[in-house]
């Protein structure tokens, strides 16, 4: 393959699949051994659980749903915003300060290989998400519509793209300190008025009618109408696949590697 | 540009760089070569450039003029190509700052089909007595060896390596070199930026000299110190401030009948340049003694690196 200049041995690359799967495990790893963003993914979402089902504090009209069924879609949509968006925004913009991006893509990774690992990642950390809250809300009594579990999966799935993709437009474009104060900024705002634990058609004024719109207000009515049993709108789904065209195109124009 | 223009054996080949950050011309036609089984040393003062070259060859970054070809390749264009064949160490280093060094280590490793034993790398480079600390508690010197052992541990053809000794103590500093030595040895092709000359003139089989974005010289240390004025040996003479050392110029060309000249360049610090030998130095001592001044140091030399770079790039401050 290569010229007959070659010194020594010469490596080579490994497999792209062996690359990625590397750069997936790396991230995941280093997600689930930080203290804030163990704290901001699993221990935050699972407290919501517990607390909104077991006090009353947040007044929620359920629709006849008893509220571990009702609460759960929201916590779950919430999961995947931590993870794909507050967490991911945060470790890409020091990563991108720190010069880790630009060094790993003069490795045969690439830019490409490295995207693919935090996608990845991001589901890696995902996966362990749904798994310890799912097994919280069962013990709760949580009971999901077995129909809507397929359906859900591919919502966290859209979701996960939508905001992985504002994660990385925030992360290319900003300061490090700026990106850490808005992701954190922007996560309180979507869970007390964007949508995700409490309807859309629940908040007051106006916030009804944009939290809709939001991708998190989509994520968040799409999981709950899967896991209840009365499909996904198809609302979610247009508004889902809309903010991710248009933060991934952002993200791809404007993303600056240095 | 086809490399057609580049000599057998040349690893990295940039003729007319250019790179320009907002309106200003960082690279101004920057021409330069690195060659196999070579150490070429891009010496420079600190915003000559230097860095967004090496940028521009490691595909980083993408040249607003000229051609950049490294293994006869693109580095944008031919980037997965190159990657696998290309070593790279950051000025800023590019560790993660969460992992332990190890396993930093054995991730960048994981990313080649056969990577170098890492144990054996690691003991080269002093990396086991911190394997198990996080990247973010290692000292300034410890981060540089690890970041170097990243860029080596692919067996690459090329390495690129940004003023690799910075932040290092003497031994860091040895073994460092140690390993660029070998990898030399080995075939590859080094390329190091640096404003340390003793790095430049230990390490580098050849140097360009970077100044406002061009090379304004070119050539193995012994050519550079031999070009140009003042190549003749120098006497360097460390003395009270002030001395009169006109009066000994002339003293000396009297002895023996050539050409002396003698300057201050800084208190206390004279040269006194023509045709040293043991005779013009005790002269120099007699002349000394009668003016009952001890010296605290004399050196009888050519110019050094140092000279001759600061002959190119001034000596002002920037």
């Amino acid at each position: 393959m290569s010229p007959s200049t070659t010194p020594a041995v010469h490596a080579g690359a490994a497999s792209p699949a062996r690359r990625v799967a590397a750069q997936a495990g790396f991230e995941t790893r280093a997600i689930l051994r930080n203290g804030e963003q163990l704290l901001v993914t699993i221990v935050v979402p699972v407290l919501l659980l517990v607390g909104l089902v077991r006090t009353s504090v947040v007044e929620l009209d359920t629709a006849g749903a008893t509220r571990v069924d009702f609460v759960t879609p929201g916590v779950l949509a919430l999961a995947c915003v931590t993870t794909a968006f507050t967490s991911q925004s945060i470790a890409t913009a020091f990563d991108r300060r720190n010069g880790v991006l630009r060094l790993l893509a003069t490795t045969p990774l690439g830019r490409g290989g490295l995207l693919a690992g935090k996608v990845l990642g991001v589901l890696a950390v995902e996966a362990v998400q749904v798994v310890v809250i799912g097994t919280v809300a069962l013990a709760l009594g949580w009971r999901p519509e077995p129909t809507g579990l397929l359906p859900a999966a591919g919502l966290l799935l859209l979701g996960t793209a939508a905001f992985t993709a504002l994660a990385l437009l925030l992360a290319g474009t900003l300061r490090a300190e700026g990106v850490l104060a808005v992701a954190n900024l922007v996560l309180v705002l979507l869970v007390v008025g964007g949508g995700l634990i409490v309807p859309p058609a629940e908040l007051p004024g106006p916030l009804a009618h944009v939290a809709a719109f939001l991708p998190s207000g989509a994520l968040g009515e799409g999981l709950r109408g899967a896991l209840l049993g009365d499909g996904v709108p198809a609302l979610s789904v247009v508004v889902l696949v809309a903010w991710t065209a248009a933060f991934g195109a952002g993200a791809g124009r404007l993303f600056r590697w240095h | 540009m086809p490399t057609t223009d580049a000599p057998p054996g040349a690893a990295v080949v940039v003729r007319g760089l250019r790179k320009t950050y907002g309106g200003r011309d960082v690279v101004d036609g920057l021409d330069l070569q690195a060659t196999a089984g070579a150490v070429t040393a891009v010496l420079g003062p600190n915003g000559a450039g230097k860095t967004t070259t090496v940028e521009c060859c490691e595909g980083l970054r993408s040249p607003d003029g000229g051609t950049v070809r490294v293994l006869g390749l693109d580095p944008v264009a031919d980037a997965a190509r190159l990657r696998p064949r290309v070593g790279v160490m950051l000025q800023d280093g590019g560790l993660p700052t969460g992992v332990r060094a190890a396993e930093m280590l054995r991730h960048v490793a994981a990313m080649y089909a056969a990577p170098r034993d890492l144990h054996e790398l690691s003991a080269r480079l002093g990396l086991d007595a911190f394997a198990r600390t996080t990247v973010r508690r290692l000292s300034g010197g410890q981060r540089q060896r690890l970041a170097l052992a990243a860029a080596v541990v692919g067996r690459p053809e090329v390495v690129f390596l940004d003023e690799p000794s910075a932040g290092l103590d003497p031994q860091s500093r040895h073994a460092v070199w140690d390993l660029v030595r070998e990898l030399r040895d080995e075939g590859v092709a080094v390329v190091l930026t640096t404003h340390l000359m003793a790095e430049a003139e230990d390490l580098a089989d050849l140097v360009h000299v970077v100044d406002h974005g061009r090379v304004i010289a070119s050539g193995s240390v012994p050519e550079l110190v031999a070009a140009g004025p003042g190549s003749s040996p120098t006497i360097r003479l460390e003395a009270r401030p002030g001395l009169d050392v006109a009066a000994l110029a002339t003293r000396l060309a009297e002895d023996d009948g050539d050409a002396w000249t003698a300057a201050e360049p800084s208190p206390g610090v004279y040269t006194v340049t023509g045709d040293a030998g043991p005779a013009a130095l005790a002269t120099l001592t007699a002349w000394l003694a009668e003016q009952d001044v001890l010296a605290r140091r004399v050196t009888v030399g050519r110019r050094t690196l140092e000279d001759v770079f600061l002959d190119l790039t001034g000596r002002h401050l920037r």
